[in-house]
């Protein structure tokens, strides 16, 4: 019998199924996916270290100024390369498609969240989504292919007004357009900024649109005042990854810019972006001695997208913290 | 969504008016408002329609034939017609089916470690890098191969190494869709299994994976979709090949999208028709991958 101190006779004589207590499936199980999780941590790692390493052969070679001179020959001995040109493309490319995208994207999340009727809401969200199962070769082919046209009107009448700016001169004449690659990074990045603030939106706590509308403000008032400033540090974070998408973009823009032999400042000229250049060079790549001047630009794109992607993942959290 | 219904009409013209009729300032702001919103959905869909209605006019007269099926494009130059796109479809088919073979156990595993075991700093720095490895581009993942495959091990450029650069692609999708479905599956259905002295590695095996198991194959299936519309990685690792080649480890191998770069940019009729057919059969492809995807998410989602 049990005393009153509470100690069975049970207690130190287990019955029926004793089981294994040193459960051997539990140490293997979270062995395993703590060696997963520890393994996605070592590839980000041997990323850079890789690209690192075969990054610096060809940058102590490098006979120019890899970060200021506006040349790129690995044919010639020594090698002379250098990134403005490619950083400039890429950049203001990228953030011509963010300043296009993000208020279409706003407009697009809020339609959906504050007025698409509710049961149609989720089949207008899948066909945004849609945007983004699109491959980015077909972006590529439609863009190059057939926006073109289009585009080019639009463009003369920018340049006819503008362009006296440097970066609105439409002289260089031609197809494949810094702007035209921007357009179509604007609707390639649209789903993802349209996902994220979407989220975002939806979560804003009742209480505030509700109360909002019952101090009788007209819905847009209501948005304005509630939705907005609740998810605007989503917002932000969801501009920068749509900005991290569309700085890597690769096939699309390749298949789209034109070369140009001489760099300009305007958007209405061709160029090369660190993905294009690395995607028009793809034959290099049948020998690691010329790929070394790849590595070392794809190593700048790493190093700019994980920035980027890092600031969106910072700015995200500090809303969890604030409303938690 | 069952908030307030911000139609409602409000009382206009009541026992004390200008306190409760809204001024005409305030009216139209609200419905510019309405009307920008509207125009901003509408201009979204606008790409969508005119991408796939290109596609589809301008491809799908060679998916119609038979031989586009069970062809490929040996012997076949690119001025003339003829052949089809076997080669390719089979070579994007295989890299991602051996891709996802390497990936969804390690991005399984992953969630389940974020969801079930991680705490503390690890975790955070394990969930840190996901997102990076989200947003890594595709050619710094093909890089990366490149520079371990080619570079360092001197071994050929192959399918195979295709498949290993997509991986670090699919991975992030996968833990991502997992993690969220993982967190889904109510506590009270772990805590009794527990009680019943189930060990915490069968509870996870056999009580929350197969509840969550719907949303993980959601996961699964985006993956798949967005590693086969992939082109950087195959540019740099996976050179077109007119041929079929079955073997991942050695020779060129066809896929679908540098199919489509091949073909691009030469002028030539039949090799215009051949890139817009590809690229229709891409699409067909990853948009049925992407449906099957979200149907598999509506019909075993876990019930809340």
């Amino acid at each position: 019998m049990a005393t009153i101190t509470g100690h069975s006779e049970l207690d130190s004589r287990p019955s029926g199924d004793v089981g294994s207590t040193s459960r051997f499936g539990d140490r293997l199980f979270s062995g395993l996916a703590t060696g997963s999780g520890v393994l996605v941590v070592a590839v980000i790692a041997a990323v850079a270290v890789f690209l690192i390493a075969q990054a610096i052969p060809a940058l102590t070679k490098d006979d120019a100024n890899f970060l200021t001179d506006r040349v790129w020959d690995v044919d010639a001995t020594p090698l002379r390369f250098g990134i403005p040109d490619l950083l400039w493309v890429t950049v203001i490319s990228s953030v011509i498609a963010m300043i296009i995208a993000v208020p279409i994207a706003l407009g697009v999340a809020l339609f959906l969240t504050e007025y698409a009727p509710s049961r149609l809401a989720r089949p207008f969200a899948h066909l945004v989504d849609l945007l983004a199962a699109v491959p980015s070769i077909v972006y590529g082919l439609w863009g190059a292919a057939i926006l073109q046209p289009y585009v080019k009107p639009l463009q003369e009448a920018a340049g006819y007004a503008l362009g006296w700016f440097p970066m609105f001169d439409n002289t260089a004449g031609v197809g494949g357009t810094v702007f035209l690659a921007s357009i179509v990074l604007a609707i390639m990045i649209l789903p993802i900024v349209t996902a994220i603030s979407r989220e975002v939106f939806a979560q804003t706590p009742r209480a505030h649109k509700e109360g909002a509308l019952a101090l009788g403000s007209t819905r847009w008032e209501m948005i304005r005042t509630a939705v907005l400033p609740y998810g605007t540090p989503g917002v932000v974070s969801a501009a920068m990854l749509g900005l991290g998408r569309a700085l890597g973009e690769t096939i699309a823009v390749s298949m789209i810019l034109s070369t140009v032999s001489t760099f300009t400042w305007s958007i209405f000229s061709g160029g090369e972006t660190f993905a294009s250049k690395i995607a028009n060079n793809a034959q290099e790549f049948d020998s690691p001695a010329k790929a070394g001047a790849f590595i070392a630009a794809g190593l700048v794109l790493f190093v700019l997208t994980f920035v980027v992607n890092a600031i969106a993942r910072v700015v995200i959290e500090r809303r969890k913290a604030f409303t938690e | 969504m069952t908030t307030a219904d911000p139609t409602v009409t409000r009382p206009t013209g009541s026992a004390a008016p200008g306190l409760d009729l809204l001024s005409p300032g305030r009216v139209l702001r609200d419905r510019i408002a309405t009307l920008l919103v509207c125009a901003a959905f509408g201009l979204a869909m606008i790409p969508l329609a005119w991408i796939l209605w290109s596609v589809v006019s301008n491809g799908w007269h060679l998916l119609v034939e038979s031989q586009w099926w069970t062809h490929s494009q040996r012997s076949i130059t690119q001025d003339r017609p003829g052949g089809g796109a076997y080669h390719a479809i089979f070579g994007t088919l295989v890299q991602a089916i051996i891709c996802s073979l390497i990936a969804v156990p390690l991005a399984v595993f992953t969630a389940i470690y974020l969801v079930e075991y991680g705490r503390g700093r690890l975790a955070r720095v394990v969930s840190f890098m996901v997102d990076i490895l989200t947003g890594i581009p595709s050619i710094v993942a093909a890089l990366f191969i490149y520079a371990v495959w080619v570079t360092t091990f001197h071994a050929q450029r192959v399918g195979f190494a295709v498949s290993l650069s997509l991986v670090l692609l699919m991975i992030p999708v996968v833990v991502r869709s997992t993690e969220e479905m993982l967190k889904l599956v109510p506590n009270e259905l772990r805590e009794a299994s527990y009680a019943l002295g189930v060990p915490k590695w069968k509870t996870i095996a056999r009580i929350v994976v197969p509840t969550a198991l719907g949303g993980i194959v959601t996961g699964i299936m985006l993956g798949l979709a967005r590693v086969m519309g992939e082109t950087a990685p195959l540019l740099i690792l996976g050179p077109y090949a007119a041929g079929i080649n079955t073997n991942l480890f050695s020779g060129f191998m066809a896929a679908l999208p540098t199919m489509i770069r091949e073909n691009f940019g030469t002028g030539d009729a039949a090799a215009t028709e051949r890139m817009w057919a590809a690229a229709l059969t891409l699409i067909i492809v990853v948009l049925l991958l992407n449906l099957a995807g979200r149907f598999v998410a509506r019909f075993s989602g876990v019930k809340k």
